[in-house]
């Protein structure tokens, strides 16, 4: 369970939000929404421990995720807007790296296999600079596939994705919801989930 | 624990095969300063002799500096570090096999080629097998030191001439040191004090340097 208590945000001298106060249950979907510049990604960025919150804490199964360190990360996956994808590496590597990374050691077949699912078959092998942006973003998010973490941070995942790939996307968050894992999206498109239950926090300029 | 420490040493491998030309570069670099010296100085070789240790040592910091701006420059601006950083593994890790790999790619060719460089400073065979030992041990501390500056000044405009001033002042002992071995093989000092200290300063680096970058690339994503 995610607790979020008192959480204020500053960057430079400009409050971008206060006082938020959040409580995630497993199986639930949290819908991050505000115009640009309203702190949706400062949030998620303070949700994982990458920002200090100014004033209030995070805690992660009732102890601050601060004073967790490592043991939060092995609970969080964290999908920025700046993918991680690396243009000389390919689309393969990519995969497997970005994984071995979060500790998940996959083999080449069920990379392959991931891959495939995320509508990337056959361009296993081509260097990511060769992707395009839409092909990029379904390669950051093939993660999730392998994914075994209780707490996705999402930020802007539908971005230059396809309908297809929304449709495949929104399937794989319920999946995880039904296994009792939640989402926090900072999103503006809707998501139509069919499992969980559904949050909204609408951050205010 | 080993495997993540192993996929980031693969990783940044790969990635410098790749860049091959990024690797290069700081080599050919090395390798024209120091042979600029003899050319300038003419084929005076008592003169030459005496001022090889020191020409190679500061040659060899000045590459480092090159190749250091780099470590994690690429990986902050695609995201993977915020990645790095988010690992279930400790942060230091990370460092020390991105530092290892730098060191492998950037730092070991130095060492490699700077015997034969030494020979257009007419160098006894003696003294060039010290000069390759002292750099063998002194540039891994280059690296481990530098990766402080390179994750200090990450993000930072004009962070190549900041990391030569923050970290250059920290690289003295390295130099000291390192060519007063090659120095002690020439005129008959101590070459075991000066090989002794390197290698105690390469412990110490190795120990405090990697808890120290990691502070600073917490400081630098946030």
């Amino acid at each position: 369970m995610l607790e979020v208590t008192n959480l204020d945000c500053i960057r430079g001298e400009r409050k971008i939000f206060g006082d938020i106060n959040l409580s995630l249950k497993p199986g639930t979907f949290l819908q991050v929404q505000g115009a640009n510049g309203s702190g949706k990604t400062s949030l998620l960025r303070i949700l994982c421990g990458l920002l200090a919150p100014a004033r209030g804490e995070v805690r992660w199964q009732g102890a601050n995720i601060r004073s967790l360190g490592e043991d939060f990360f092995t609970a969080v996956t964290y999908i920025g807007h700046r993918s991680a994808v690396k243009d000389e590496l390919t689309a393969l590597e990519n995969h497997r790296i970005n994984n071995g990374l979060a500790g998940v050691e996959l083999t080449k077949e069920a990379a392959t296999e991931h891959l495939g699912e995320m509508g990337l078959a056959g361009r296993e092998n081509l260097p990511a600079r060769l992707l395009s942006e839409g092909q990029r973003r379904r390669l950051a998010l093939s993660r999730l596939l392998s994914s075994s973490t209780r707490l996705w941070l999402l930020d802007e995942v539908l971005t230059s994705l396809d309908r297809a790939a929304v449709t495949l996307i929104t399937s794989v968050i319920e999946a995880h919801l039904k296994s009792g894992g939640m989402a926090v999206v900072a999103t503006h498109q809707e998501l139509n989930l069919a499992a969980g239950s559904f949050e909204r926090l609408q951050l205010t300029l | 624990m080993l495997t993540m420490f192993r996929w980031i040493v693969w990783r940044d491998l790969t990635l410098a095969w790749r860049r091959r030309a990024d690797v290069l570069s700081t080599l050919f670099f090395f390798v024209i300063v120091v042979s600029l010296f003899p050319l300038g100085i003419g084929p005076e070789s008592q003169l030459l002799r005496s001022i090889a240790p020191g020409v190679v040592w500061v040659a060899a910091l000045l590459a480092s500096m090159l190749s250091l701006s780099r470590v994690f420059e690429n990986d902050y601006h695609d995201g993977t570090l915020e990645q790095m950083l988010l690992t279930p593994q400790p942060l230091f890790l990370v460092v020390l096999g991105k530092v290892l790999a730098q060191w492998l790619v950037s730092e070991v060719p130095l060492a490699l080629i700077a015997p034969l460089l030494g020979v257009q400073f007419d160098l006894e065979p003696h003294t060039l097998w010290i000069l390759f030992i002292s750099l063998l041990i002194g540039t891994p501390i280059l690296s481990l030191i530098g990766s402080i500056g390179a994750a200090l000044t990450l993000g930072l405009r004009g962070g190549g001439v900041l990391i030569a001033v923050l970290i250059l002042p920290l690289y003295v002992p390295v130099l000291i040191f390192g060519a007063g071995a090659v120095d002690a093989s020439i005129t008959g000092g101590n070459i075991q004090a000066n090989i002794y200290l390197l290698a105690a300063f390469f412990l110490l680096a190795l120990v405090f340097s990697p808890w120290a970058t990691s502070a600073a690339l917490r400081i630098s994503l946030e």
